[in-house]
């Protein structure tokens, strides 16, 4: 008679198995930041193009480059609707790449721009996008150094898509990333998780509801230096929870360093529009994609530090501490409930929401 | 948040298990069935089980609509999407629920228009704004969503919305709680009875549960504090030697139902002689079908369907899993072979069912659990 446990450890090696992408064609699950999107990237993208600096998999290549250290990211941006309470595609598509570039430690310097455009789309409303772009290159203290245009046939596209491509340098001696993480570390997020998605979702308009929400977009290159300079060498990595949301960072980072996450779900910050909103819908928060947040690991005993550098920041007043890195059981994320119960957040399976970045 | 964390308050969750705790009989294994595909995802989301006594087990039921369609039902609706000019509109946990020849996503992929709707209501608005378009929703659900399909028809009939049409596979509740009952295999001490289906056809229609088998059943709502409750309804009952249909559920559940709702339905659907259940076979009398009056409407009627039934994959025990005589990580294939990304079976697509809920929130042991978090 086969015991629970036995099954569990059958599951948990099936899971560690190299993943195969099985589809035929692509669907929207593969693009939707879990499961299937990594089955993707793991075995048709680093199966082509594997080497040392982008198998990390990090929000950011790490190159050395002579005696400097630079950092390099790219991201695509898709949205729909390409403008949307609280910013737009355009001031998406700079702070999406300025972060990426700040949670792997890096000052973010100069940025890449490519425009996918269909053919009918106005001028004036690609004069807002670039309006905000530049507006938000100046905030984050970064130039848009180079670009590109191409033009779809009327169908072929939604509008515009924008492309950015950004470099940074690692001023710090320190290096990010999944591999740091040990048991007994701190989880914090950065802000209340999920006005972004929630605030992209009802922009739509196929939901018949509406809610006082704006996105969180915002750079955090700031923020996560605060954070860098109050906790020298005991931050262990940072990544912004975009595509997938928290629970999808807490994942990669479970799977990636080996170990456990333990969260409690009353700590989590949830905005009470984006709660109702989210239970309405039937989605958890913890999924909902942030612009403008990320997820830290610290060393256990300076998570108040952590706390306090970040509350101290315009950006991060609204932080909180949501968790514990543990030993085992390796590889999961488990939310103590405010009910009281233990429950696992997975990998999201399939696309439950529209593009929301 | 108001109406939801005052259902979800960890105080008065101790403060009732303790309560359930105290009525148990020592030595006594108790075996309730939640009939209803959301309580099992509230069960599994909260963590419910961490606070109930071990000899208090819950025992997931048929109530999954997504989880009993049958897989010939699917490769029709398939076949109904992949027509020419068709629109075919479902709920989003209907898109990868696969049949014999691939899901709705894999046709939308392969170049079906596929769209998820949140009601048949915003079906019917897509038919409206695309009048060269047949527009077909695909109806699925218990008493719970049929009414909505039933005001949907009526209002198509009304405006004469002559590109829209309903693919009908409504099913009932209880002569699928009726087959639980005669299935020899499981001994249940009591049911909680499915809230949201209950607001429809009321408390009444479970009479004969109690009467006739000799089971509780309570009435239940979809917050953990509810079910928790409801438990302890169904445990007071047992120490009390009664054995009643109660309404836990009552801020929302009326005893004698929702009579329009019940008109709507009667209207425009009908019984049909039988119906095939996932895991259950055929069930007489249990599903429903467009009356002859909206035949403009039904898509079972305007469209060649293949209709052919396709059996479970062998390896696949949805069936043991939907009556409640097996767990989900007991069937052969579970988190294998069958995982929420390539579900075999149904009960792992929908988030209502069990195995779904197991694989996603309740894949550890709990005393394993405990040792790495008392610390």
């Amino acid at each position: 008679m086969t015991t629970e446990q036995q099954v569990l450890d059958r599951i948990e090696r099936a899971r560690r198995r190299a993943p195969r992408v099985r589809e035929e064609h692509i669907t929207l699950a593969h693009g939707a930041g879990g499961k299937a999107t990594q089955t993707l990237v793991e075995d048709v993208f680093v199966g082509a193009f594997g080497n040392p600096a982008l198998e990390p998999l990090d929000d950011g290549a790490v190159l050395e480059l002579g005696t400097s250290r630079m950092v390099m990211t790219t991201d695509s941006y898709v949205v729909s609707p390409v403008f949307f309470p609280g910013g737009d595609i355009g001031d998406l598509a700079v702070n999406g790449t300025v972060n990426d570039l700040a949670v792997s430690g890096a000052r973010p310097l100069y940025l890449s721009a490519g425009f996918i455009l269909e053919e009918g789309f106005p001028v004036e409303d690609l004069r807002r996008v670039t309006a905000s772009m530049s507006a938000a290159a100046l905030r984050a203290g970064v130039a848009i150094v180079t670009g590109d245009t191409k033009v779809v046939q009327r169908g072929k596209g939604d509008g515009c898509y924008v492309t950015t491509t950004g470099v940074g340098v690692l001023d710090r001696p320190a290096v990010l990333g999944a591999a740091h993480v040990r048991p007994g570390d701190a989880i914090l997020v950065s802000g209340p998780v999920g006005d972004h998605g929630v605030t992209v979702m009802l922009a739509r308009g196929e939901l018949d509801l509406a809610a006082d929400l704006v996105s969180d977009t915002a750079p955090l290159h700031t923020l996560a230096a605060a954070l860098l300079d109050a906790l020298p060498g005991e931050v262990r990595m940072l990544r912004d929870a975009t595509r997938g949301g928290t629970a999808t960072v807490l994942n990669e980072v479970a799977r990636g360093a080996g170990v456990a996450m333990i969260v409690h779900e009353s700590a989590v910050p949830v905005r009470p529009a984006v709660t109702g909103a989210c239970e309405l819908l039937g989605i958890d928060p913890l999924y909902v994609a942030c612009e403008g947040r990320f997820v830290a690991f610290v060393a256990g005993d300076r998570a108040e530090t952590a706390l306090a550098a970040l509350r101290s920041h315009p950006q991060g007043q609204e932080a909180a501490l949501i968790g514990r890195v543990e030993a085992a059981p390796s590889g999961l994320v488990l939310l103590k409930t405010a009910f009281g119960g233990t429950r696992i957040i997975d990998l999201l399976v399939g696309d439950p929401l529209p593009r929301i970045c | 948040m108001r109406f939801v964390d005052e259902y979800r308050d960890g105080g008065r969750a101790r403060a009732l298990a303790a309560r359930i705790a105290a009525l148990c009989e020592p030595g006594r294994h108790y075996k309730f069935m939640e009939v209803c595909g959301g309580h099992t995802h509230t069960i599994y989301r909260h963590g419910l089980e961490d606070l109930l006594p071990r000899q208090v087990e819950l025992v997931h039921g048929p109530g999954c609509p997504v989880c009993v369609i049958p897989m010939g039902r699917i490769d029709d609706a398939v076949a109904i999407a992949r027509e020419p000019g068709v629109i075919m509109t479902s709920f989003g946990d209907l898109m990868r629920v696969p049949g014999g020849a691939g899901s709705f996503l894999d046709a939308k992929a392969r170049g079906a228009d596929v769209r998820m709707v949140y009601s048949p209501l915003d079906a019917l608005r897509i038919a409206r704004e695309n009048p060269g378009r047949r527009v077909v929703f695909m109806a699925i659900g218990f008493e719970t969503t049929a009414p909505s399909t039933a005001v949907t028809v009526l209002r198509a009939a009304a405006e004469g919305v002559a590109n829209f049409s309903v693919f009908c596979n409504h099913v009932t509740i209880i002569p699928a709680i009726k087959a639980i009952l005669d299935s020899p295999d499981l001994r249940l001490d009591g049911f909680l009875g499915p809230g949201h289906v209950s607001t429809v056809i009321g408390c009444r229609p479970y009479g004969f549960i109690a009467r006739d088998h000799g089971r509780p059943l309570v009435c239940a709502g979809f917050e953990p504090l509810d079910v928790l409750q409801s438990v302890h309804m169904l445990l007071r009952q047992l120490a009390e030697g009664r054995c009643e249909v109660e309404n836990q559920y009552a801020r929302v559940v009326p005893w004698e139902g929702n009579r329009r709702a019940l008109e709507a339905i009667g209207r425009t659907m009908e019984p049909r002689p039988h119906f095939e259940w996932r895991g259950l076979g055929f069930i007489s009398h249990s599903a429903l079908r467009l009356r002859e009056e909206y035949a403009a409407h039904d898509a079972e009627r305007i469209f060649d369907l293949p209709g052919v039934r396709v059996a479970d994959p062998k390896a696949c025990q949805c069936g043991e899993v939907l009556k409640g005589a097996i767990k989900p990580w007991e069937c052969k294939v579970f988190g294998t072979a069958c995982t929420p990304e390539t579900p075999i079976g149904t009960c792992m697509v929908s988030s209502e069912g069990a195995c779904a809920a197991y694989y996603n929130y309740g894949r550890f042991t709990r005393e394993r659990v405990r040792e790495a978090t008392r610390a």
